[in-house]
């Protein structure tokens, strides 16, 4: 028997459950479907901090708000979309602050405020370096206050059409079980993240962040935008790629090389500090994140995720020693096109949250803009969605069998071991479609792209267990990375000129 | 180095040439290199997801902030269903959050805090849900309705908060196989990779239920007024 209901959301991120909650609210029969848990996806990541110009801690307003945004987007940008954006972020931190998120506070018992790079102002509201979590967790039981339906572990395989070419459900794979799955909605919202495990361990983000969405959405002939435009976190954790969070140069942190200069301005963006410091590691230096001088009061109070993470992966004591960094891959601005109504480029299809691609970070995404944009465009998508599924009820049920790629993946010869290639493929991107891109580098990634495409039935999984089948899972993550990392390079290869986090080298 | 991990089929050995590596490291790279088979969860790799939460030598760890020692066991988490190896199916310890209703009673507005206010739940609301506390939790071991300890916390984070409204049902709520079922042992205190005390919360819920007039059911015999919950009275 089919699932239905009215709206179906894919993805449980904060996207994805503020989607599901203002759906809900209007009347519609939501459901949700991760591939993991909604506590797990990658909004409990972000740490720095959700933009708004409150003022809290210094002179700030709106039209500086939108003015940051844009410059910092390179053109790329729809101004009115930013403009919306900064206007409602006001409205979406008093709508936190309602649900119980805990922010850190001030003294004057307000929400207390950091700088973040490429800010006039101290505008990220932040909860220590635990924001995204803190705001994730509380939308989530939000969720569950409100009775959402939410499946966990079922892993997105299709998007279907009706013959008149309209999205009407999902064929997903029950990870658990192994059994294909339909579910039928009036309508489909894909919250479903970003790409930048493209990278593979080049990365501070989420094993999940493996674009499937997209590239499900791109099979199922969605437009898709500006997938070139993928952002270099500039503190990353140089072994590891763990993020260390922009708040540690909002803080006063220092960037440095060996000989303990500082060779940049920390708080520049994070597509021009990522360049600095490429530029200085390819010049055989090291670089360092320095924050010794913060003392230990405020690294335990404001930054206790960094100290412990330190730690952990480089074996440094950042109260004490300096913190070995390089750039790697954090966010990716491109994604599915949308309106400002959150519509795809197909009927019925809708998106929000990093899979989607609103044109407000345009070619390079400030700090503290993520969060905003989750719960500004997730409540849009949420509401404009169940407004469309009122509409458009559907009466027949689809007629869709449950073969998928999964059958097709049965009969690869499995002889190449696709670990290996997903981990070549996630260096040979971070060298060639990385922070400086060069003509005759991206037509070699492309060709390496095409290559492993033509030869994919020589890959394949080893596991053939029907149950939770992770070797199964993750070989279809890398088939959709593969259909990504072309978009990808056939954008950046069209793009002839910089922008932003799209960096031609002359 | 050898460790050994229980998987479905048993306990098995395997060699890392991996040195000073986090467990999920490890784990990662028996996967990808030796048994495509092995099955784990995880997810961020940096202690937020609360994904890859699982046992080593019987103690509860989160895989990515343990470095591997020569000779450890790895098990799943204890007192939930194992789907396959070291994953488990969280999805009821989760419903206990519907249980206990762990939100705010009612979407508040103009309560301002400030600094000090936001210290009294900041270490609750770290909280990733990985569930440690409840495999180490001896009454859910006995008791699957207890509602446990992640739970537990999570109301006391809204009933510590100046935005909850009506903590009297909140705390009505947690009454019956909840806050006065727990032993006081600590495990959860110890397990936890959050450095949250379920114990501590549990002990403020019952402080605060006592202001109510909300008394240990299995304390005295009143004659009616309280229902019989079926959980042992020593």
């Amino acid at each position: 028997m089919n699932k239905k209901c009215d709206v179906l959301i894919i993805g449980a991120g904060g996207a994805g459950l503020t989607a599901a909650l203002n759906a809900k609210q209007s009347g519609a029969n939501v459901i949700v479907l991760t591939k993991e848990y909604p506590t797990r996806s990658q909004t409990c990541m972000a740490q720095g901090g959700i933009n708004a110009a409150l003022g809290n801690a210094g002179e700030d307003s709106v039209e500086d708000h939108i003015a940051n945004t844009l410059k910092s987007a390179h053109g790329q940008a729809d101004e009115e979309a930013i403009k919306f954006m900064c206007e409602q972020a006001p409205k979406a931190i008093e709508w936190l602050d309602s649900i119980g998120v805990c922010f850190s506070r001030t003294e004057q018992a307000t929400i207390a405020q950091r700088a973040l790079g490429g800010a006039s102002a101290p505008r990220a509201c932040y909860a220590q370096d635990y924001t995204g979590l803190k705001i994730l967790h509380t939308i989530y039981d939000r969720c569950l206050e409100a009775d959402i339906e939410i499946q966990n572990e079922k892993y997105l395989l299709e998007i279907l059409k009706d013959d008149k070419d309209t999205v009407c459900g999902a064929k997903v794979l029950d990870i658990r079980s192994g059994q294909v799955e339909i579910y039928e909605a009036n309508a489909v919202i894909l919250a479903s993240g970003g790409y930048s495990r493209i990278y593979d361990k080049n990365s501070t983000n989420s094993s999940a962040s493996t674009g499937d969405g997209i590239a499900t959405a791109l099979r199922a002939g969605a437009e898709l935008i500006d997938m070139e435009f993928v952002q270099f976190h500039p503190t990353g954790l140089k072994n590891s790629s763990i993020l260390i969070s922009e708040s540690a140069r909002g803080e006063g942190g220092y960037i440095i090389n060996s000989k303990g200069e500082r060779f940049t301005k920390e708080l520049a963006p994070r597509d021009v500090l990522s360049r600095a410091i490429d530029a200085e590691i390819k010049r055989g230096e090291s670089v360092f994140l320095d924050i010794r001088h913060l003392g230990e009061k405020l690294i335990n109070e404001g930054l206790p995720q960094e100290r412990k993470l330190a730690k952990l992966y480089e074996n440094v004591d950042p109260v004490h020693e300096l913190m070995p960094i390089r750039p790697v891959a954090h966010y990716t601005m491109g994604g599915i096109k949308v309106n400002r109504q959150s519509e795809t480029s197909l009927k019925g299809l809708f998106a929000c949250g990093e899979c989607a691609n609103h044109r407000v970070h345009g070619a390079n995404r400030l700090g503290g803009n993520s969060l905003l944009e989750i719960v500004v465009f997730g409540k849009e998508a949420g509401l404009n969605t169940a407004l469309y599924a009122k509409e458009n009820v559907r009466e027949t049920a689809i007629n869709a069998d449950t073969s998928s790629v999964i059958d097709e993946i049965k009969e690869y010869e499995n002889v190449l071991d696709f670990y290996a290639k997903r981990e070549h493929l996630g260096d040979l991107f971070y060298k060639n479609v990385g922070i400086v891109r060069t003509k005759e580098e991206l037509k070699e990634a492309l060709d390496e792209v095409l290559a492993i495409k033509a030869n994919i039935s020589k890959l394949g999984v080893s596991d053939t267990s029907k149950k939770y089948n992770t070797n199964l899972v993750e070989f279809i993550e890398f088939k959709n990375s593969l259909d990504i990392c072309e978009a990808v390079v056939e954008s950046a290869i069209k793009r002839e000129v910089s922008c932003g986090a799209h960096y031609i080298a002359e | 180095m050898k460790i050994s991990i229980q998987k479905d089929e048993g306990l098995i050995e395997y060699e890392t040439t991996l040195e000073d590596a986090t467990l999920l490291e490890v784990l990662s790279d028996i996967k990808h290199n030796s048994d495509n088979s092995l099955c784990f969860s995880s997810g961020c790799r940096s202690s937020v997801c609360g994904s890859c939460s699982m046992r080593v030598n019987e103690v509860e760890v989160l895989a990515c902030a343990y470095k591997v020692q020569d000779g450890d066991k790895i098990e799943p988490l204890k007192n939930v269903e194992v789907i396959r190896d070291l994953v488990v199916d969280m999805d009821k310890a989760y419903s206990f959050n519907i249980k206990a209703k762990a939100w705010l009673s009612q979407i508040s507005s103009g309560i301002s805090l400030d600094g000090e206010d936001s210290k009294t739940n900041a270490v609750q609301s770290d909280c990733i849900l990985c569930g440690s506390c409840y495999s180490a939790c001896p009454v859910y071991a006995v008791n699957e309705e207890f509602i446990g300890p992640f739970s537990l916390t999570r109301v006391w984070k809204y009933v510590s908060d100046k935005r909850e409204n009506n903590e009297e049902q909140k705390l009505t709520d947690v009454q019956t196989n909840g806050i006065w079922d727990c032993t006081l042992c600590g495990n959860c205190t110890v397990v936890c990779p959050q450095n949250i005390s379920s114990k501590a919360d549990i002990e403020m819920l019952r402080m605060k239920s006592a202001q109510y007039g909300l008394m240990d059911p299995s304390f005295g015999s009143f004659d009616g007024g309280f229902g019989f919950d079926g959980s042992p009275s020593f």
